[in-house]
């Protein structure tokens, strides 16, 4: 217990030494890019900015899956089996329902189906037969795994949008089953963004059914769809889609060389630039209307062939909104339409308050515990404040070195840590007065003090460290700051309290031989 | 001498009779727990936008804040139910939405809000905006109570582990206790109840423990070292001789407590003020309610009477 070797005294200065060089990358910038140079983070609510927690619309998913299952249904079907009512998803109970009678043309078109789903990949789908009715059910494998898909799409479009948009060091990770996490730094008003993530963007081209009586119900194969802008107008658009905007590789907003209103130009890849080229060679004088998200943005005639894979939306756009649709057009389409469900922003002067508030917490209570330590505790009590330095260096290290996120209750955390740390010191301070007091000499009851608050410091470390450790699993933003920086603090705090403070007694009785301790 | 201490907080030979006043400290505990718990159905907690739900915005004005301007152009907007409060200077505001239908309209309510400041206050700033979804805000209340609660059973278990049963029933009925009287005390205060304050009081938990775990430790000590002083006699020997420690040890976590409530701005006063209370709670706790269930528990158990074979004591190592 009270016997340190060099060694031992060399590897605990190390230690703080190494928690020192690590806390440099917070006060300069790197001076060679190969030093790793991991500094604190600061939190949104610290240094300003807009955290969004997205929900993609699973529904929308499972239909859209189950919409795709029904036409592969039909398809099978078509021609081959009679006497079926057309195919029904039910998205409640995830499946698609034929109404078929049983007898030879149900074990018919079970089999179709069944075909048609071994085709559709493994276990993507069963098939099974209740009386009158064949139902495709969506496995559940397979429902996760779309679901998964979704999810992991989304998060590369939204990433992609978001760098569109210029802000600096986004950050977007996923959460839990369906929802997605963007911290936007610097971020002060997320509206743009929201608006940009808002939208699914699918855009496709088709042609108009220009027969159709839009005072009647809608022909088979045709919707109609509303005017973006005017809800009122409609326009009847075939279902068929000729050209899907998956196929555009860039979008860029520009104003018309004629009227100088603001149009997006854009480019097709060699697949889209034959579909569009053949569409408008056998349509020329039709018209074909550019959908996005079930609102039709224009629906121009075809004067002539476009073959050279490139051409040009005009509608109503102002430079802002071209600029938007040109970014969402080259980001790509949502696999679903995404909802916040969580936003919390701070604007960066009330950051600077807490950071500055945060500031003057910490050094007032700082100076309280040495203050304290030192009129109750004398010299030892000077020994656990320089220990309390070493702690706050090596806290502020270790949080650098794990790249944590310093937040407002991090910054609480810190300082309660602080107030905790000396509570090792004056456990051991106590016993050692308290093995005096029972007529040990100087050297024995150091020794036998330090040794017995020993448990004493474990068992109630360990009790704070699960609570918090808790917190953090099951906290969320600014108080995971705070779990983590109790946690890191109680791990430095067993090493400053105990081990550090402890050289520091022990090379001041070697050096000084007292008779009598000051406790 | 500066090497030396200036002052201790009790004397060395102090010997306070503290299980005379087992009952009455009990008594005590149970009335105010009782009593918290009573709050906690009316008027019940206020729980904040975290697990409430809803939109909470911290506005900037220009100058003084016009509250009958922002009002009328809050309802102009139909902005529904807004509750408008100062807080902190006078050109400061926080308004308040009840959480809307669904997330979409909760999202358009903000995008309302910010049209309607424009045009009551032109130059005003919002500066905080947290507009939370009902399906979230009861996902965060889930996830945070059951913090609370795993943190109890694992601390339970912890002090099972390294102590005699009656020594973690005793702790953890004692934080049980504790944990109501936080509840009562934000109750009273109409201190929000958020995920900050559920941090705040699983660290007034663990400290708490750290507490009980001083004077267990002691007494266990203890019961080896005196195999025939009657339990009642040797909680007490316990109490005084670790009083420095008990005391001393919650000052320090109060000295650091006290600057954040008074520093620490609006958004960390209310952790503080827990903390403040929870170390305050904790600290007579460990006294009056922790080691008096021990007496109770332990009784013929820890110890049998003065009169018992040394066998009997001190079984485990």
């Amino acid at each position: 217990m009270m016997y340190f070797s060099r060694l031992k005294i060399a590897l605990i200065l190390g230690v703080c030494v190494l928690g020192a060089l690590l806390c440099l990358p917070n006060l300069m910038p790197a001076p060679t890019s190969w030093l790793p140079w991991q500094q604190v983070h600061l939190g949104l609510d610290l240094r300003g900015g807009s955290y969004l927690l997205l929900e993609v619309d699973m529904a929308t998913v499972v239909r859209e899956r189950l919409d795709s299952i029904a036409d592969g249904a039909r398809t099978a079907l078509r021609g081959k089996v009679t006497g079926y009512q057309p195919p029904q998803a039910q998205p409640a109970q995830n499946r698609v329902v034929i109404r078929i009678n049983a007898g030879p043309q149900q074990d018919e078109a079970v089999r179709l189906l069944r075909e048609a789903a071994a085709s559709a990949g493994p276990a993507e789908y069963d098939v099974v037969t209740e009386g009158n009715e064949v139902s495709l059910s969506l496995s559940p494998t397979a429902l996760r795994d779309r679901a998964n898909a979704a999810v992991l799409q989304s998060i590369e479009i939204v990433r992609r949008r978001i760098d569109e948009t210029g802000v600096l060091d986004p950050v977007i990770t996923r959460q839990g089953a369906d929802r997605i996490v963007v911290q936007l730094p610097g971020v002060e008003d997320p509206n743009r963004i929201k608006e940009l993530l808002g939208r699914t963007a699918r855009m496709t081209f088709r042609l108009l059914d220009e027969t159709a009586n839009l005072g009647a119900a809608p022909p088979p194969g045709v919707d109609f769809l509303p005017l973006e802008g005017q809800p009122n107008a409609k326009e009847p658009v075939r279902r068929r889609v000729e050209v899907d905007g998956a196929s555009l590789t860039d979008a860029r907003p520009g104003q018309d060389n004629q009227n100088g209103r603001w149009v997006v130009n854009f480019t097709f890849d060699s697949v889209g630039a034959r579909r569009f080229g053949d569409v408008t060679t056998a349509n020329v004088g039709r018209r074909f209307a550019i959908v996005l998200d079930d609102k039709v943005i224009s629906a121009p005639v075809i004067q002539t062939a476009i073959t050279g894979g490139r051409g040009q939306i005009s509608g109503n756009f102002n430079a802002r909104s071209a600029q938007d649709l040109a970014v969402l057009l080259r980001a790509g389409a949502l696999p679903a339409p995404l909802t916040v469900v969580e936003e919390r922003s701070v604007g960066p002067e009330l950051g600077a308050d807490s950071i500055r508030n945060g500031a003057i917490a910490l050094a007032v209570g700082f100076l309280l515990v040495i203050a304290y330590m030192a009129v109750f505790y004398g010299l030892f009590g000077w020994f656990a404040n320089v220990a309390l330095l070493v702690n706050l260096v090596l806290q502020i290290g270790l949080l650098s070195l794990l790249g944590a996120t310093l937040t407002l209750p991090g910054m609480a955390g810190i300082l309660l840590t602080l107030g905790v740390a000396v509570d090792a010191n004056i456990l051991i301070n106590e016993r050692v007065r308290e093995e005096v007091h029972n007529g040990r000499t100087p050297l024995n009851a150091l020794e036998t003090g330090f040794r017995r608050a020993y448990s004493t410091i474990i068992d109630s470390n360990a009790t704070a460290f699960l609570a918090h450790v808790m917190l953090f699993v099951f906290g969320s933003g600014p108080v995971r700051g705070f779990a983590v920086t109790i946690t890191v603090g109680i791990v430095t705090t067993l090493f400053t309290a105990t081990l550090f403070a402890r050289m520091l007694t022990v090379r001041w009785y070697v050096a000084t031989k007292p008779a009598l301790l000051p406790v | 001498m500066f090497l030396r201490p200036l002052f201790r907080l009790v004397p060395d030979d102090t010997k306070i009779q503290f299980m005379r006043g087992r009952f009455i400290g009990l008594a005590t505990s149970a009335v105010l727990s009782l009593l918290s718990v009573g709050l906690f159905f009316y008027p019940g907690l206020h729980l904040g936008i975290d697990f409430r739900g809803g939109v909470v915005m911290e506005v900037r004005t220009p100058g003084p804040a016009d509250f009958g301007k922002i009002r009328s152009a809050l309802a102009t907007a139909q902005v529904p139910q807004a509750g408008l409060q100062r807080f902190g200077g006078p050109d400061q505001v926080i308004i308040r939405m009840d959480p809307q239908g669904d997330e979409k309209s909760t999202q358009a309510t903000v995008a309302r809000v910010r049209g309607a400041l424009d045009e009551a206050q032109p130059g005003s700033r919002i500066v905080r905006t947290d507009a939370v979804g009902a399906a979230v805000s009861s996902e965060l209340f889930r996830n945070g109570m059951l913090a609370l609660g795993i943190s109890l059973l694992m601390i339970l278990v912890y002090i099972w582990f390294r102590f005699e049963w009656q020594f973690a029933v005793g702790a953890v009925v004692t934080l049980i206790l504790d944990v109501t009287k936080a509840i009562g005390f934000l109750c009273v205060t109409r201190i929000e109840f958020d995920l900050v304050m559920v941090a705040a009081i699983l660290t007034v938990i663990g400290y708490s423990t750290n507490d009980k775990v001083v004077v267990y430790d002691r007494m266990r000590e203890n019961l080896r070292k005196y195999k025939t002083m009657p339990l009642r006699q040797l909680i007490d020997l316990s109490i005084n001789e670790t009083l420095n420690r008990t005391l001393g040890t919650s000052m320090t976590v109060f000295l650091a407590s006290l600057p954040l409530a008074l520093f620490g701005g609006a958004s960390l006063s209310g952790f503080a003020l827990m903390m403040l209370f929870g170390i305050v709670v904790g600290t007579s706790s460990s006294i009056f309610i922790a080691a008096p269930i021990l007496l109770l528990l332990g009784e013929n158990r820890l110890r049998r009477d003065a009169q018992a074979v040394p066998v009997a004591a001190g079984r485990k190592a």
